[in-house]
């Protein structure tokens, strides 16, 4: 009973890192058409601001309040990089969908090198307090605190998120967008505020994801975006392109498959699980739990 | 009945093709670029700069086989890519089902070089029509995303080294014991750059006939306007699908050269990243032209190899910390040039020709 508690929660914890990273790109999907590419990136440097400013930056340090105020700086550099590759690189390219996957996969090699040129390619210790390291027992379950933090985390963004798109105007213009685009433009709406603003919110969950997903692995490198990239486009794909509730969804299922599968199964199996209910969900219902029709 | 002919249209001057001295050469460019190709290795000048040994050393000569494979690899890859319009992310995979499936079988199973490689290029195929075939039930994005994921589930399956047969994060290096003599050893490193000529031949040689062909012309029509194809009464996924398999067949063959050329499978080659770079190769060289992909992969391989060398010089260490530490990074040079190429010259290196031409032609005094 104690395993399928611990597992249950590790894999949510899987499902929150994912859901993070996850919940920006359906968004920005859903909204702008760009595959982004470069989401990785965001992850990367929200990880590394966390970890720069932990160590260089006055007031902020490893531990109580000043661990939260790097994780806010680490954010922060998040939000920054994704506004400034919305505004610079993809608004000039708008509704050329396959320059602009062109240009985040550029960008994310080109970023990636980038982090590695600067910090070195191996994974460096992140600085954590000292209860991220240890275990809270949950009904005879020794669970790290680490994945605890990023299911609370997952569960207030996600929170903020409906909040956001229910109750304020840009949150209508962006649901509204999601819908129809050409709609929304046609009613006299700038939708280009709302690519911005999708790509700083998308940016901030994916550096957040950086910043808890460092305390969670305990170490930070620069590859560590783009093998969750990936997982994190699976989730998108079996949620629905457009939709924040499918992706949550869709991240608690394959957190749970690819955690309980590796645990009795062998080890990777429950990765390839995941593909595999990747390809049923495409076949049997192509739009995901809850979105539209995923077209070029 | 009698058939009129229809008057010829005029064509104005100065759009008829000028048929200078260099019309008459270019269709037997290609021809004179094999011939120069094949007898490179018999050259003993040297290249400071651009290789570190004479042309003919065996350390040039194999980074030469590489880049040859690279090019044959993006012309495969531009035939999903720049004529058909598919955007797959998971080309890596069928390049690793050649690299690993030769060396499984010559390593693992002891079979001679012909028969592992009969079997694995068959093999290979075989996967790129059955993924192929579940893939293309969706179109556009999700099928980017579709490729992507069965590529990872490639590279799961090497890294994790199931039944022990790919040897895990380590690779599997390639037991030459069995092989044909004139393909092992430093000194034989000419024959394998042969080998890799003759495969960068054949694939420019199928896409160049399949592209022309009406099977081509339907594939083109796919990029262009898929819808428009489909109610012209034409099957599109059929089409795709024959487009697929055959890329996937071309790249598994290039995996066989290649574990020959390297002596080894190494799991990073199965990662999503190498199907990325053939995407950058494509792109910056021009996709959807006969040797835009060519030039592309060639270039990319050759910067990937040397920007290594030139990031360690002493000219990019004397620069401040800022710059030397990004340039050291190949991919990061690669990327940025890859950002600023799909902006300022989206038709590649192929369309920077006809730029320069109507450059100069501007710049020409107005009196001829």
């Amino acid at each position: 009973m104690g395993t399928v508690i611990l597992l249950a929660l590790t894999g949510l914890g899987l499902a929150a890192l994912y859901f993070l990273v996850a919940s920006g790109l359906s968004l920005v999907f859903g909204l702008a058409d760009v595959l982004n590419f470069a989401h990785g990136l965001f992850l990367g440097v929200g990880a590394y601001g966390t970890w720069w400013a932990a160590g260089n930056l006055p007031g902020a340090g490893p531990d109580g309040f000043g661990f939260v105020f790097a994780v806010a700086f680490g954010v922060a550099a998040g939000t920054l990089v994704a506004i400034l590759v919305e505004l610079v690189l993809i608004r000039p390219l708008y509704s050329r969908t396959i320059e602009q996957v062109l240009v985040t996969v550029g960008l994310s090699l080109a970023g990636v090198a980038l982090l590695q040129a600067t910090w070195g390619a191996d994974a460096r210790p992140f600085p954590r307090p000292d209860w991220t390291r240890q275990v809270t027992g949950i009904f005879g379950a020794q669970v790290p605190n680490g994945g605890l933090l990023l299911i609370i985390a997952a569960v207030l963004v996600l929170g903020a998120i409906l909040a956001f798109l229910r109750w304020t105007r840009y949150g209508l213009v962006i649901r509204a967008g999601v819908e129809n685009r050409e709609m929304v433009t046609a009613l006299g709406i700038d939708v280009r505020k709302a690519f911005t603003l999708v790509f700083a919110i998308g940016g901030a969950a994916a550096a957040l994801a950086g910043a808890l997903g460092g305390v969670y692995f305990g170490t930070v490198s620069p590859g560590q975006g783009g093998s969750l990239l990936i997982f994190a486009f699976i989730v998108v794909v079996i949620g629905g392109m457009g939709s924040v509730v499918g992706s949550a969804y869709a991240a608690v299922v394959v957190g749970l498959v690819q955690q309980f599968v590796n645990y009795y199964g062998t080890s990777g199996l429950g990765d390839i699980c995941v593909v595999g209910l990747l390809a049923v969900v495409l076949l049997l219902r192509p739009q995901g739990i809850a979105g539209k029709v995923a077209t070029a | 009945m009698t058939v009129i002919d229809a008057p010829r249209a005029q064509v104005p001057d100065e759009l008829s093709p000028q048929r200078g001295r260099w019309q008459r050469v270019r269709p037997f460019l290609p021809l004179v670029a094999l011939v120069v190709l094949a007898i490179l290795p018999y050259s003993t000048i040297s290249l400071p700069g651009i290789f570190e040994g004479p042309v003919n050393s065996p350390g040039t000569l194999q980074l030469l086989a590489i880049c040859l494979i690279f090019g044959g690899l993006a012309a495969g890859y531009d035939l999903l890519f720049g004529r058909t319009g598919m955007l797959s992310f998971g080309h890596a995979l069928y390049f690793a089902a050649g690299v690993y499936g030769t060396d499984i079988l010559v390593t693992r199973a002891g079979l001679p070089l012909w028969q592992a490689a009969l079997l694995t290029i068959t093999g290979g195929t075989i996967l790129a029509a059955l993924l192929g075939a579940v893939a293309l039930r969706t179109v556009g994005i999700a099928f980017a995303m579709v490729t992507l994921a069965f590529a990872q589930v490639g590279a799961i399956l090497v890294a994790r080294d199931f039944g022990g047969l790919t040897g895990g994060e380590e690779g599997l290096p390639l037991d030459v014991s069995g092989l044909p003599a004139g393909l092992v050893g430093v000194t034989n490193t000419v024959n394998l750059y042969w080998l890799a000529l003759a495969y960068l031949t054949l694939v420019v040689f199928v896409v160049h006939r399949v592209s022309g062909s009406p099977t081509g012309r339907v594939l083109a029509g796919l990029r262009d306007d898929e819808r428009r194809i489909g109610v012209l009464g034409l099957d599109p996924y059929r089409y795709k699908l024959v487009a697929f398999t055959l890329a996937g067949g071309l790249a598994s063959a290039g995996g066989v050269v290649y574990v020959l050329i390297v002596g080894g499978a190494s799991p990073h080659i199965t990662s999503s990243e190498l199907t990325l770079s053939l995407l950058v190769m494509v792109v910056l060289g021009g996709p959807g032209t006969r040797w835009g992909p060519v030039l592309g992969g060639v270039l990319y391989m050759y910067l990937d190899h040397r920007l290594t060398a030139f990031g360690t010089s002493d000219a990019v260490d004397n620069l401040p910390a800022v710059l030397s530490r990004p340039l050291s990074q190949p991919l990061f040079v690669l990327g940025t040039v890859f950002i600023l190429a799909v902006y300022f010259f989206p038709g590649g290196l192929t369309s920077l020709a006809p730029r320069l031409s109507h450059l100069t032609r501007a710049l020409r005094p107005r009196g001829r």
